[in-house]
């Protein structure tokens, strides 16, 4: 046990020393300056991604949940399968071309590039909102009307409470997805933190590289871990599942 | 229609030859998570306290951004003068295949029947031989769907290694966005989507043939 | 009451899930609807609230025929017990439990008193239970639970899709004794689905026999033991028919015919029963045990006598194959 338990905190302190020992590196070789020396320009890029993510993320949850409810409702049923293979195969096209495919149908811009993440967000919310209502107990939903709950009752007051981490866990993947995908939207001309990667990457330029490269990453992983506090809290206490990582 | 029959006459061998040249670079990244992934998911089994701390550290690993990611790389490994190119693209597609793989290997192992454990036990079973002949062929299932999922994954990801010169098909839509050519764009995409529905495909044909013969899920 | 009238339930041409059901279900009774998988059970059941539909006939419901009858609100005057229990994991047992009075518009103070009388009803603590959620209770717990929820906003009318199918055996037995207690106080008016033949024999004031969607029998189960109608219900019960129509008879019902023999005070340590205990629990008290005789104690649990396999051999011959006179003999 005590050996196991060694191994275990020898790994997580190996890990938070590489961390530690990447910005030491990083700072010592001045790889975060731009940062500072041009705060006004981060701040703008920062702000053009957060938007952007923000926007797109927003839209894709209005439509998508929607539609994941509907599409499980007896008379749409039917057509159920077909649009979840939709989403599927939607799923395989990169985030890139669907991005650089706007471009000929809105040009380049601010809107294209939400509208493409838009569209890409859409698939994974899409998806677990239909997964989380049909993995229901059918006997549940059978009780419910047996009881004599009318449908928008057993929509709202089971349906939806019981679907609620799988929802919440489409949002988390496409919103942290979102974070990633934004940061090409300098391929569409829209800004974002992606700006000074793009420029690292074209330039050989680490600064640019690490300035950008880095806030990016911390933003995908500050999402991910409010949106699982999020999770926590609003999932009722007796439908939480069991699943860890 | 008639354009496309021009495009794919002069770019046809060139698509080809991406998309090969993407499945191997998806392959090899896919084949290394494997030994390492693999090992290490059977290993956490026994050891709780690792458990947590890589597979949390494998979580995070998959929220980074993968052009983040490979912003971070190119400075590391230009210290061993191999900054743009194979190996960075490499080394992420593998980082990032270590969640599915490891998870699922964890969790199918962890929820294989602790009766049918304890039976193979009881037979006398040394733990090699429970782990070859009980419990991995009872996970397979679970852990071949982690690998599904780091696969259609990583064939995505490869598209944005083309950005810090790793080729494969990313190079198609690269050149289509700088050149403004959706030609390239859409045979690009439509390529990266088929290899992605393939791979898939056949990696379902293998866990079904497998599977068959050690258990009926 | 519930009246089936000539009623017929068809999926699609080929399938006949009912055929020409025709009894009727009394106020205040228990009906079990008793037959193989398959036989239309569910599908029957689930015609009197209007989760199927009827094909044909009609079924009506306390003087009023369930077509004229809005669903959801004939629903909310109906509970509804299934096997695996229903319970909603996300709400807690209170909130589950108070579901159907919260649809109707009950205040808080009405809900809190009925919520607190039905868990008195299943001897459960409404303090402690209330806050919990289904899955922090036992499949025992959890059934009762079903149980109470269907009865929350008092419907005089029940279906029971086999209720207590999932459970042990030793857990569904009290579950089931429990069960007919709480009827005592209540009289709702049941239709209960079941496979299970000691269980229709215990619960039922009439059991419906089933096969294939339709009526092989419609009789009390005592009726049924002793004059099966045809090969078909003779066979269902099986050769030990006589032995199961025990269940139907109490050591009071001995006693009244043959007496109990004298209670010897020099035995010791003789398990004791209760004079409303059925004959078949008895029996298998008496030859699960070395000694071979038990105490019989009445309601003020005075000894009133003692009980012998030898008695109960005596009144199964006299009283029951007595009675099961020229009909099929196991
Ligand atoms: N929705 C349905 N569609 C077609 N056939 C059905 C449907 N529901 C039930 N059946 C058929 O009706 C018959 C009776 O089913 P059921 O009432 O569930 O039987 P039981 O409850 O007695 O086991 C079975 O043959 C079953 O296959
Ligand atoms: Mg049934």
């Amino acid at each position: 046990m005590k050996r196991k338990k060694l191994i275990g905190s020898i790994v997580r302190y190996a890990l938070y020393a590489a961390v530690a020992a990447f910005f030491i590196w990083a700072i010592s070789n001045s790889y975060f300056d731009y940062i500072f020396s041009q705060s006004e320009t981060f701040l703008v890029l920062l702000r053009q991604h957060v938007v952007l993510v923000l926007v797109s993320s927003l839209l894709a949850i209005l439509i998508a949940v929607p539609a994941g409810i509907l599409i499980t409702r007896p008379k749409f049923k039917k057509a159920e399968w077909i649009f979840s293979n939709i989403a599927n195969l939607g799923q395989t096209i990169p985030s890139l071309a669907v991005l650089a495919l706007m471009i000929s149908v809105l040009g380049i811009g601010f809107r294209t590039a939400v509208f493409a993440l838009f569209i890409y967000s859409i698939l994974p919310i899409f998806r677990n909102t239909v997964a989380g209502i049909d993995s229901i107990d059918k006997n549940m939903i059978d009780a419910a009307k047996g009881m004599g709950m009318k449908p928008h009752q057993i929509l709202f007051r089971i349906e939806l409470p019981n679907s609620a981490y799988s929802i919440l866990a489409g949002i988390r993947t496409a919103v942290v997805l979102n974070i990633g995908t934004a940061a090409l939207a300098y391929v569409v001309g829209a800004g974002g933190l992606g700006v000074w990667i793009f420029t690292g990457i074209n330039l050989f330029d680490n600064g640019f590289l690490i300035s950008g490269a880095i806030p990016v990453t911390l933003l995908a992983i500050l999402a991910d871990y409010i949106l699982r506090k999020v999770e926590y809290i609003v999932v009722p206490k007796g439908s939480r599942r069991i699943e860890k990582a | 229609m008639e354009k496309w029959a021009r495009f794919l006459e002069v770019n046809s061998s060139r698509i080809l030859e991406l998309t090969i040249d993407h499945a191997i670079l998806v392959s090899l990244a896919i084949f290394v998570a494997l030994l390492i992934g693999i090992p290490l998911g059977i290993y956490l089994t026994t050891n709780q306290y690792l458990a947590d701390t890589v597979l949390q550290i494998a979580s995070i690993t998959l929220t980074i951004p993968s052009i983040a990611l490979f912003g971070v790389m190119i400075p590391i490994f230009s210290l061993i003068n191999q900054g743009i190119g194979f190996v960075p693209a490499f080394v992420a597609l593998v980082l990032y295949s270590q969640l599915p793989i490891i998870r699922n290997t964890y969790t199918g192992i962890k929820n294989v029947n602790p009766e049918m454990r304890d039976a193979a036990i009881g037979m006398g079973m040394k733990t090699r031989q429970r782990l070859l002949r009980v419990e991995i062929p009872n996970a397979l299932p679970v852990i071949m769907a982690g690998v599904r999922t780091a696969v259609v994954m990583n064939i995505g990801i490869a598209v944005i290694a083309a950005y810090i010169g790793a080729g494969g098909l990313g190079v198609l839509i690269t050149q289509g966005i700088s050149r403004n050519d959706n030609y390239l764009i859409i045979s690009g995409s439509i390529a990266v989507a088929i290899l992605a529905i393939i791979a898939d495909a056949i990696l379902l044909l293998i866990q079904k043939r497998f599977t068959k013969k050690a258990i009926a899920e | 009451m519930i009246s089936f009238n000539h009623v017929t339930k068809s999926f699609g041409e080929k399938i006949t899930a009912i055929d020409d059901v025709d009894f009727t279900v009394e106020e205040g009774k228990i009906v079990v609807l008793l037959g193989p998988s398959g036989c239309g059970k569910t599908t029957l059941l689930r015609m009197v609230n209007q989760l199927e539909s009827i094909t044909k006939g009609e079924i009506v419901i306390n003087g009023e025929n369930s077509k004229d009858l809005d669903p959801i609100e004939l629903r909310r005057k109906i509970g509804y017990v299934i096997q695996s229990n229903g319970l909603f994991p996300n709400m807690t047992i209170e909130e589950n439990v108070m579901l159907v009075p919260d649809l109707l518009g009950w205040n808080k103070k009405k809900k809190r008193e009925r919520f607190e009388y039905l868990m008195k009803l299943i001897g459960l603590d409404p303090k402690d239970y209330g806050k919990r959620y289904p899955h922090e209770l036992s499949g025992g717990q959890q059934q009762r639970i079903g149980v109470v929820r269907a009865l929350a906003a008092d419907p005089p009318v029940m279906l029971m899709d086999e209720p207590f199918g999932a459970l042990d055996p030793i857990i569904r037995d009290k579950i089931q004794e429990e069960f007919l207690q709480i009827q005592r106080e209540v009289k709702k008016t049941i239709l209960f689905v079941s496979h299970d033949i000691d269980e229709a024999i215990k619960m039922a004031d009439k059991i419906v026999l089933l096969r294939d969607g339709k009526i092989m029998q419609f009789d009390t189960p005592s009726e049924m033991l002793a004059h099966p109608k045809n090969e078909f219900v003779s066979q269902f019960f099986g050769k030990d028919r006589a032995i199961k129509s025990l269940s139907l008879h109490t050591v009071e019902n001995l006693r009244e015919v043959i007496g109990l023999g004298p209670v010897d005070e020099s035995i010791q340590d003789t398990k004791t029963i209760h004079i409303h205990q059925d004959l078949r629990n008895t029996l298998s008290m008496l030859l699960n045990q070395e000694a071979d005789q038990v105490i019989v104690k009445d309601e003020q649990d005075e000894n009133i006598g003692t009980i012998t396999i030898d008695l109960v051999q005596k009144y199964l011959h006299f009283e029951i194959k007595g009675k099961m006179s020229a009909s099929q003999e196991g």
